[in-house]
């Protein structure tokens, strides 16, 4: 007993010892990059192509599941290095409040432009004439075709869970006088708007879902809905009434301040580094629609795409 | 009067109800009121009252109080979360080196204390993995990034699985004999055959760091209890609450104190799988009789000798109990702690269920099951073993099992060698299957659950509109319905009936706890969610009980179902169910009632099975037919035990209800998920678990009270 607690002891000091020591470089550290993974396809595969090309200069990586609301704080504290898909629209506040704190740095756009926003699958057009512009759900015999057994008689929203926009869409919906038509309810993650997709294809229904570009659904026949533009302050945590859509939002990289010392050159790949629509849609079919798994289709696309990432 | 006289308690049970629907009626819906909506949150929102308390301004919609009382709590999960702000972020600053940037940083003394503990486990960690499965970050810990880079020939590649599958048999050989051997082997090959290896020695790494350690933490505090009455004073309502905290609700703080990443992930693991440890060691040293103590004490025992040598063995039983409770508890964590960066299977489970691929997740969740089972089978073996002190025994006899592994390591990696040659494809299947090339049955299950969705889609949906229109919907709208007087009374007024006054004002604090946070709507959601899953796993979960407890073989039968349903993710089956059900009350319905049903059932086989075989004969002598022995003998024997077996049901329902999030409900459990990305969070996260661990303390007090009573009258100790 004695002897093991000496041996941790020692084991403590030497660990210590290992933190207190000095070094400073001039290339890019050897310590591993620390890529945060969440959970949905093209974010995971992107991880595993962003840490691929870190490794192809020499770099050393590491993948850390997190969530993708609270890897902005964990990447202001220095327990994640980057982050690879800044979304404006879910994930714009997080990203702001930890830039504000200090400790995070914007660290440039992808090509890529993001919508994310309510929408329908090409099929539902039919149900409700009039869509893509959000005035044809002023129709109640629009809405009927949207009623759920739980949903008290109005036509359903089937949003992502609280975690993603809070109260957003409930306040659209009040904003735009909705409400008497229209109810929200919260699903508990990307699965379950998969799931309600392909019931309500099954069943050749109306359904309206909160949905996102890029994504594995572009190519599947998914519209969004035209809801008033948005413009800066329109949403009610800004002092608006929240009677807009989802801005035609950026996505964005950002970086822990201290990266760009410690990894100097990889920092510099990742500001250059830009995907596009494309590409990212890309990454997510290898994924939900061949069916590979996230590290395999990475593999796949850089193998693919050599003159892309090389170009960074 | 005489029938009053005959039947008080009934009386006053039917004078609770009258009182209780008699206010529901005459209180009505105050005008505008809009139910489920944390008005605090909710930006518009005109005429508001506020107020202000330590500097925080809580504003809220006033109603009757009749009707809902005013959030006179809404500043306490904000208060929390500012002080942990300030202590993270501006308590005591300190200087240090940071050797990556070369330059001095400042960094609060919080921080310093909690990244000290999670560098220090991830160490273990990380030790302990790179065994099994190779890597570099043991080296780097004693040296740095830059020499392994320039010393690659230093990097372990971890032990080929051949030899750690047969490490696995021989340890079950030599703790339990043949039969654990040949499970362990068949185990570890299933493992690795399916091309899971990876993810599965990331989790079992996890796991035997945080099990130990929950272990030590849970011995040390359960002691230390023993021999303090202040110590267990200040313990028990603190282990009470956490009991019935869900797990869940622990994320948050973890992750604002410890970051995120394995050691995260195992510090949340051990925080849960503490408090049962700590109970069950001071349950078996209260058991030891004091005739054992004096024996030790006239042996000249000293205190730190009575306590490792005679205390301590003899309440061996209820400490294993408490092994195999940590254990469980360490494996049920390992799908909840990689929210917060544990890597492994319980991960890769969250993946391919966002996908919808139940076939991938049922694979991983097959593994964790596995793991689960054979760490506590070899634990328990272990526990169990007796010390030989008198045989005489030479090296060979000493030292075999040890020499034996040493073999197989020599042979293991000569095998692994060769294997480097035969493989040409770049992997080499003696060292470690690939993911991507071990067998997979996974199209199989995919397969199955499509056929499932395929066929029964249609009458599922039929059974699906009635029990939402005709049965969830109204039971929803009239547990909101409920002013919060009426709540009172009749939580209360059961207390009372039940407990007397001190019950009744046990569960009055616990209510009033509850509707002053302005989460009172959702808590009745949550309240009505677990009552209807309650209320179907009891009846399903006794009557399935009460058949298999008339023979040997099915009770064991049955009590194996419960272990591996108990240990299985309960995330594994959210997605068939959702798939089948849709984003609906009913999906997470059923969800509960798979997991909420396994207590029940167990405890109502144990208390049937435990009834003294004298009572029946005597039974049998007075000429009892087989269903007159079960309904006047054996029920109300068991009776309490079944009780303290449907207070389980009401924790694991409450458990699934609030994992139901995920699913997609508007409860308790949804505000959890949110507080994992909400600035806030961490105070939120914890008052809304609190919220949720009160719920479970009410109906855990009334039914404990009534047991503990039935048990007195029955003559029972």
């Amino acid at each position: 007993m004695l002897k093991s607690l000496k041996m941790l002891t020692a084991m403590f000091a030497l660990v210590a010892i290992t933190f207190a020591s000095t070094a400073v470089y001039a290339a890019d550290s050897k310590k591993p990059i620390r890529i945060p993974v969440h959970n949905w396809s093209s974010q995971v595969v992107m991880a595993y192509v962003i840490g691929g090309i870190f490794e192809s200069i020499g770099n050393n990586v590491e993948y850390v599941p997190a969530d993708s609301q609270a890897v902005y704080e964990s990447i202001r504290q220095g327990d994640v290095d980057i982050s690879h898909e800044v979304w404006e629209s879910a994930f714009g506040s997080s990203f702001d409040a930890a830039r504000d704190a200090g400790g995070l740095l914007d660290w440039g756009d992808h090509d890529a432009r993001t919508l994310e926003d309510m929408g329908y699958p090409n099929w539902v057009a039919d149900l409700c004439p009039g869509l893509p512009d959000w005035t044809a759900l002023k129709n109640p015999d629009c809405a009927a075709n949207f009623v759920t057994p739980d949903s008290g008689g109005k036509g359903r929203w089937l949003e992502g869970p609280q975690t993603w926009h809070q109260d957003l869409m409930p306040q659209r919906l009040e904003a735009l006088g909705l409400d008497d038509l229209w109810m929200v309810k919260f699903a508990g993650g990307a699965d379950a708007l998969w799931a309600e997709l392909d019931a309500a294809k099954k069943e050749n229904r109306g359904t309206i879902i909160f949905n996102w570009t890029p994504n594995f659904t572009d190519g599947a026949g998914f519209t969004f809905i035209d809801f008033p533009p948005f413009y800066d302050g329109c949403r009610p945590e800004d002092g608006g009434d929240g009677a807009c859509g989802s801005p035609d939002g950026y996505l964005k990289k950002a970086v822990n301040e201290n990266f760009p010392n410690t990894h100097p050159d990889a920092a510099a790949i990742f500001k250059n580094m830009s995907f596009t629509t494309g590409h990212i849609g890309a990454m997510a079919a290898l994924v939900d629609v061949d069916g590979m798994t996230h590290e395999d289709a990475a593999a796949a696309w850089l193998a693919d795409n050599e003159s892309v990432w090389k170009a960074f | 009067m005489e029938f009053i006289n005959k039947h008080p308690k009934l009386f006053q049970w039917l004078l609770l109800l009258l009182t209780f629907f008699g206010l529901i009626f005459a209180i009505d819906v105050p005008e505008g009121y809009k139910f489920i909506r944390a008005e605090a949150e909710h930006v518009i929102v005109e005429g508001q009252s506020t107020y202000s308390f330590l500097g925080i301004s809580v504003s809220y919609t006033y109603f009757n109080f009749l009707w809902r009382l005013p959030p006179w709590l809404g500043w306490f999960p904000i208060w929390i979360n500012d002080v942990l702000y300030f202590f993270l972020n501006d308590w005591w600053k300190i200087d240090f080196w940071d050797s990556d940037l070369g330059d001095y940083r400042t960094r609060p003394f919080m921080l310093h204390v909690t990244r000290f503990i999670s560098s220090t486990l991830l160490f273990f960690i990380e030790f302990i993995r790179e065994i099994f499965i190779g890597g570099v970050k043991t080296v780097v810990a004693f040296t740095s990034w830059d020499w392994i880079d320039a010393n690659p020939w230093a990097e372990f590649r971890g032990i080929p699985w051949t030899i750690v599958t047969a490490g696995a048999a021989i340890l079950g050989y030599k703790l339990a004999g043949r039969g654990l051997a040949i499970f362990a082997a068949v185990t570890m090959i299933y493992i690795s055959v399916f091309g899971q290896w990876e993810p599965s020695m990331q989790t079992l790494s996890f796991i035997l760091v945080a099990a130990p350690v929950s272990f030590i933490l849970g011995l040390s505090l359960g002691v230390w209890a023993y021999k303090s009455k202040k110590v267990e004073t200040a313990l028990s309502p603190i282990l009470m609450v956490m009991q019935t905290m869900p797990q869940y609700a622990y994320l948050v703080p973890v992750m604002v104190l410890f970051g995120i990443g394995d050691h995260a992930g195992a510090i949340a693991t051990i925080v849960v799988a503490t408090p049962p440890m700590i109970l069950l060691t001071v349950l078996g040293l209260r058991a030891v009789s004091p005739e054992i103590i004096d024996a030790g004490k006239m042996s000249g025992c000293n205190d730190f000798q009575l306590m490792l040598k005679v205390l301590i063995p003899t309440a061996k039983r209820d400490i294993l109990i408490g092994v195999n409770q940590v254990i469980m508890v360490c494996l049920s964590m390992a799908v909840i702690s990689s929210f917060i960066g544990a890597k492994g299977l319980g991960w890769n489970l969250l993946l391919a269920l966002n996908r919808l691929n139940i076939g991938a997740a049922l694979e991983a969740g097959v593994c964790i099951t596995l793991i689960a089972v054979i760490l506590d089978k070899l634990s328990l073996a272990w526990a169990n073993k007796q010390t030989d002190y008198f045989t005489n025994l030479n090296f060979f006899q000493r030292y075999k099992y040890g020499l034996i592994f040493a073999g197989t390591v020599i042979i293991g990696l000569i095998l692994a060698y060769f294997g480097s040659f035969y493989f040409k494809e770049g992997f080499n299947y003696l060292f470690e299957v690939p993911h991507n090339k071990g067998i997979s049955n996974e199209d199989f299950w995919n397969r199955g659950v499509d056929w499932i969705w395929d066929t029964f889609f249609y009458p599922l949906k039929v059974f699906n509109t009635w029990l939402i229109v005709d049965v969830l919907q109204p039971m929803r709208a009239a547990f909101l319905r409920m002013p919060v007087v009426a709540t009172f009374v009749l939580v209360m007024g059961a207390g009372y009936i039940i407990g007397g006054l001190r019950s009744a004002l046990i569960v009055g604090g616990f209510t009033l706890f509850i509707a002053l946070t302005e989460w009172w709507d959702r808590a009745l959601v949550t309240a009505y969610m677990a009552t209807c899953g309650v209320i179907v796993s009891s009846i399903i979960g006794v009557t399935v009980g009460t058949v298999c407890s008339q023979n040997n073989y099915s009770s064991k039968f049955i009590l194996g179902v419960c272990d591996t349903f108990q240990t299985f993710p309960s995330f594994v089956y959210l997605i068939p169910v959702m798939m089948l059900f849709g984003v609906t009350d009913t999906a997470v319905l059923i969800a509960v009632v798979v997991y909420a049903t396994i207590p029940a059932t167990r405890y109502t086989v144990e208390g049937l099975r435990s009834i003294p075989p004298s009572l029946h004969d005597a039974a049998a002598m007075s000429g009892v037919t087989a269903l007159q022995r079960l309904i006047k003998i054996d029920f109300p024997l068991a009776f309490p035990h079944i009780m303290l077996g449907i207070n389980q049901t009401v924790v694991f329902a409450l458990f699934m209800v609030i994992i139901g999030a995920f699913i997609g409900t508007e409860d308790l459990g949804q505000y959890i998920l949110k507080a994992l990305s909400d600035r806030q969070g961490a105070g939120k996260g914890l008052i809304l678990g609190i919220c949720v661990a009160f719920i479970g303390l009410i109906v855990d007090n009334l039914i404990r009270t009534y047991a503990e009573k039935r048990k007195k009258e029955l003559g029972f100790n």
